[in-house]
């Protein structure tokens, strides 16, 4: 388990790391615009608006590793910050080592997030399991229709 | 455009002003004595005070030994809540009853109370989106056995007179409704419920088979009112208002309640029996004179103000409305604060649009649940009907003394690009981008 830096987690203070405020002002690997599902080997989604944080994942996968992860945030800094360093994170995975990342591990990765932020932000790494979980199940409907 | 900094949080904290620092500093360097004691630097505080309390009187159209000082308005709306409340409630009423009263008349009067259909200590009225000053104090009385109405108010932010008179029982003994909304700004009908109350008030004295002889008192947190509307409480018909100096350009930790003569009310804070016994404690000298001074600016600026900053924020609105597709305006266009524009953009989140924003230079706030110690969003947006995603999606602006039309055309320049960057990014999209 990471140490979890210094930062205010009274709720009253809104103190970021310089590594959130870098993925959140210049995010990585999102996508925008219109997009052909059909191109991705998967997609997963999590949250809902009303929760105030909703999450696309989209993968592709060349010999069970992950050679593309793209993402759409609905949400605030630590949401879009921890899906685009969840994204760099995974590109370049197998699926069993992507499978394994946990919010913890992406929390690291951004020296931290204020306690309160974790539970309902970082919600990438639910959204990349569906993701997997739907590559896989759409890979076993090809191979029955190739039976 | 080139970068500036533009402070549009006002309804948060209005800046100190300079003629305010320059009215407290002779008090910043000391030399003042306790205003209890006798001598002669006590005696020159106590003057003072007695000069500030005069000079807020004229203003407020009251007797200066209507106005309690307080630490702020926090404790002035719990003051005037949780005090009116439990010196009227029904116990109380039948304790003093019982000391007055024969035990014949003592026991008629019992049973009244308990034939009545309810047997709550007393009945108050507020609003769904009043301040979590007034909400919470509301709370804690239903804890102690009164009852709470919380009112809802329409689409547009308003309180309706009507819903008003639908909620009085005989048991109400209270009723608080802020004077303008903190978030959306919206200007609540004080005046219009006071002049039917004092009608509706003598009708039930008259008939006294109410608690409390047939009073209902009327408390109005005017927090964010004082310094653009109008705080004769006379003209209002309020029994207690509300005002601190945070939000006239005054010193925090600073506030008023006035309480009109003949209020039944009981402290909250113990002590030294200060100020009547209502507000025990030494009297913030240096709070005193910065307050009274912001509020002597506030009244002489007012109208002049208020039309500046009224065509200011229509520009703005009009400006962020006509430029950013899928956006609304929270709160009645008319009825609102000259200074308070509310927003909400569809697709965004207001705690990633504020830190964009903070990285050009503006400084707004958000009734984003991401920006709250909950996680929920603003009761506010929601009393008004807004979905959570139109909640989480609010911005608020709130100009002040300071604001310039170069302020609102940098914030019509960056706004827009900050809405889209967030858009394209984000998991919802407009239907006609759905995939």
């Amino acid at each position: 388990m990471s140490k979890l830096p210094d930062i205010s987690q009274d709720g009253a203070g809104w103190v970021y790391s310089d590594k959130v405020k870098d993925h959140f002002l210049n995010p990585r690997n999102f996508i925008s615009g219109k997009i052909d599902i059909h191109q991705f080997d998967g997609v997963g989604e999590v949250g809902s608006p009303a929760c105030g944080d909703l999450m696309r994942v989209f993968i592709k996968v060349a010999k069970d590793r992950i050679t593309e992860c793209k993402w759409q945030t609905f949400g605030c800094a630590s949401a879009i910050a921890s899906t685009s360093v969840m994204s760099e994170m995974v590109t370049g995975m197998t699926l069993e080592e992507a499978g394994k990342i946990r919010p913890q591990d992406i929390v690291s990765k951004l020296d931290g997030l204020p306690a309160r932020k974790i539970h309902c932000s970082v919600l990438g790494d639910q959204a990349l399991r569906a993701a997997i979980v739907n590559y896989k199940s759409r890979r076993i409907d090809n191979e029955q229709e190739n039976i | 455009m080139e970068r500036r900094e533009v402070y549009l949080d006002h309804a948060a904290l209005a800046p100190l002003d300079k003629r305010v620092f320059l009215a407290m500093e002779p008090y910043l360097k000391g030399g003042y004595g306790n205003p209890s004691s006798i001598y002669t630097r006590g005696r020159a505080t106590r003057d003072k005070i007695g000069d500030c309390r005069t000079e807020i009187s004229w203003i407020l159209h009251c007797q200066s030994d209507e106005i309690v000082f307080t630490s702020g308005g926090t404790e002035s709306d719990n003051l005037a809540i949780l005090g009116v409340a439990r010196a009227n409630s029904k116990s109380e009423i039948l304790n003093s009853k019982q000391i007055q009263n024969s035990d014949v008349q003592n026991s008629k009067l019992n049973s009244m109370f308990q034939n009545s259909e309810s047997r709550c200590k007393g009945h108050i009225i507020t609003t769904q989106f009043e301040h979590h000053a007034v909400l919470n104090a509301c709370k804690q009385l239903e804890s102690e056995g009164f009852e709470v109405t919380y009112l809802p108010v329409d689409k547009d932010g308003l309180v309706k007179l009507e819903d008003i008179k639908q909620a009085i029982r005989p048991e109400t003994i209270l009723i608080s409704i802020m004077y303008a909304n903190n978030e959306i700004g919206t200007v609540q009908p004080i005046a219009e419920i006071g002049n039917w109350l004092k009608t509706q008030k003598s009708i039930r004295q008259l008939a006294d088979k109410s608690q409390n002889n047939g009073k209902i008192y009327f408390h109005t947190d005017a927090c964010q009112a004082a310094g653009y509307l109008d705080l004769d409480v006379n003209r209002l018909n309020v029994d207690l208002l509300t005002s601190n100096g945070t939000k006239i350009y005054g010193p925090t930790g600073i506030g008023i309640l006035y309480v009109r003569n003949g209020v039944k009310i009981q402290p909250v804070i113990f002590g030294g029996g200060q100020q009547g016994g209502l507000r025990s404690g030494t009297e913030n000298i240096l709070g005193i004179v910065g307050f009274t001074e912001a509020l002597k600016i506030a009244d002489r600026e007012r109208t002049g103000e208020s039309a500046r900053l009224a065509k200011l924020r229509d520009y703005l609105i009009d400006g962020v409305l006509t430029r950013i597709s899928n956006t609304g305006l929270n709160g009645s266009k008319v009825n609102r604060l000259p200074g308070n524009a509310n927003f909400s953009f569809y697709g965004v989140e207001g705690e990633a649009m504020v830190l964009m924003l903070d990285e050009e230079g503006i400084a707004v706030s958000t009734g984003s649940a991401c920006n709250s110690d909950s996680l929920e969003p603003s009761h506010v947006l929601k009393a008004i009907g807004l979905s959570h995603e139109g909640a989480h999606g609010s911005l608020r602006f709130s100009l002040g003394r300071r604001t310039t039309k170069q302020d609102i055309d940098y914030v019509l320049a960056v706004l827009p690009s900050v809405v889209s960057r967030l858009r394209s990014i984000s998991a919802i999209r407009s239907d006609k981008e759905k995939i």
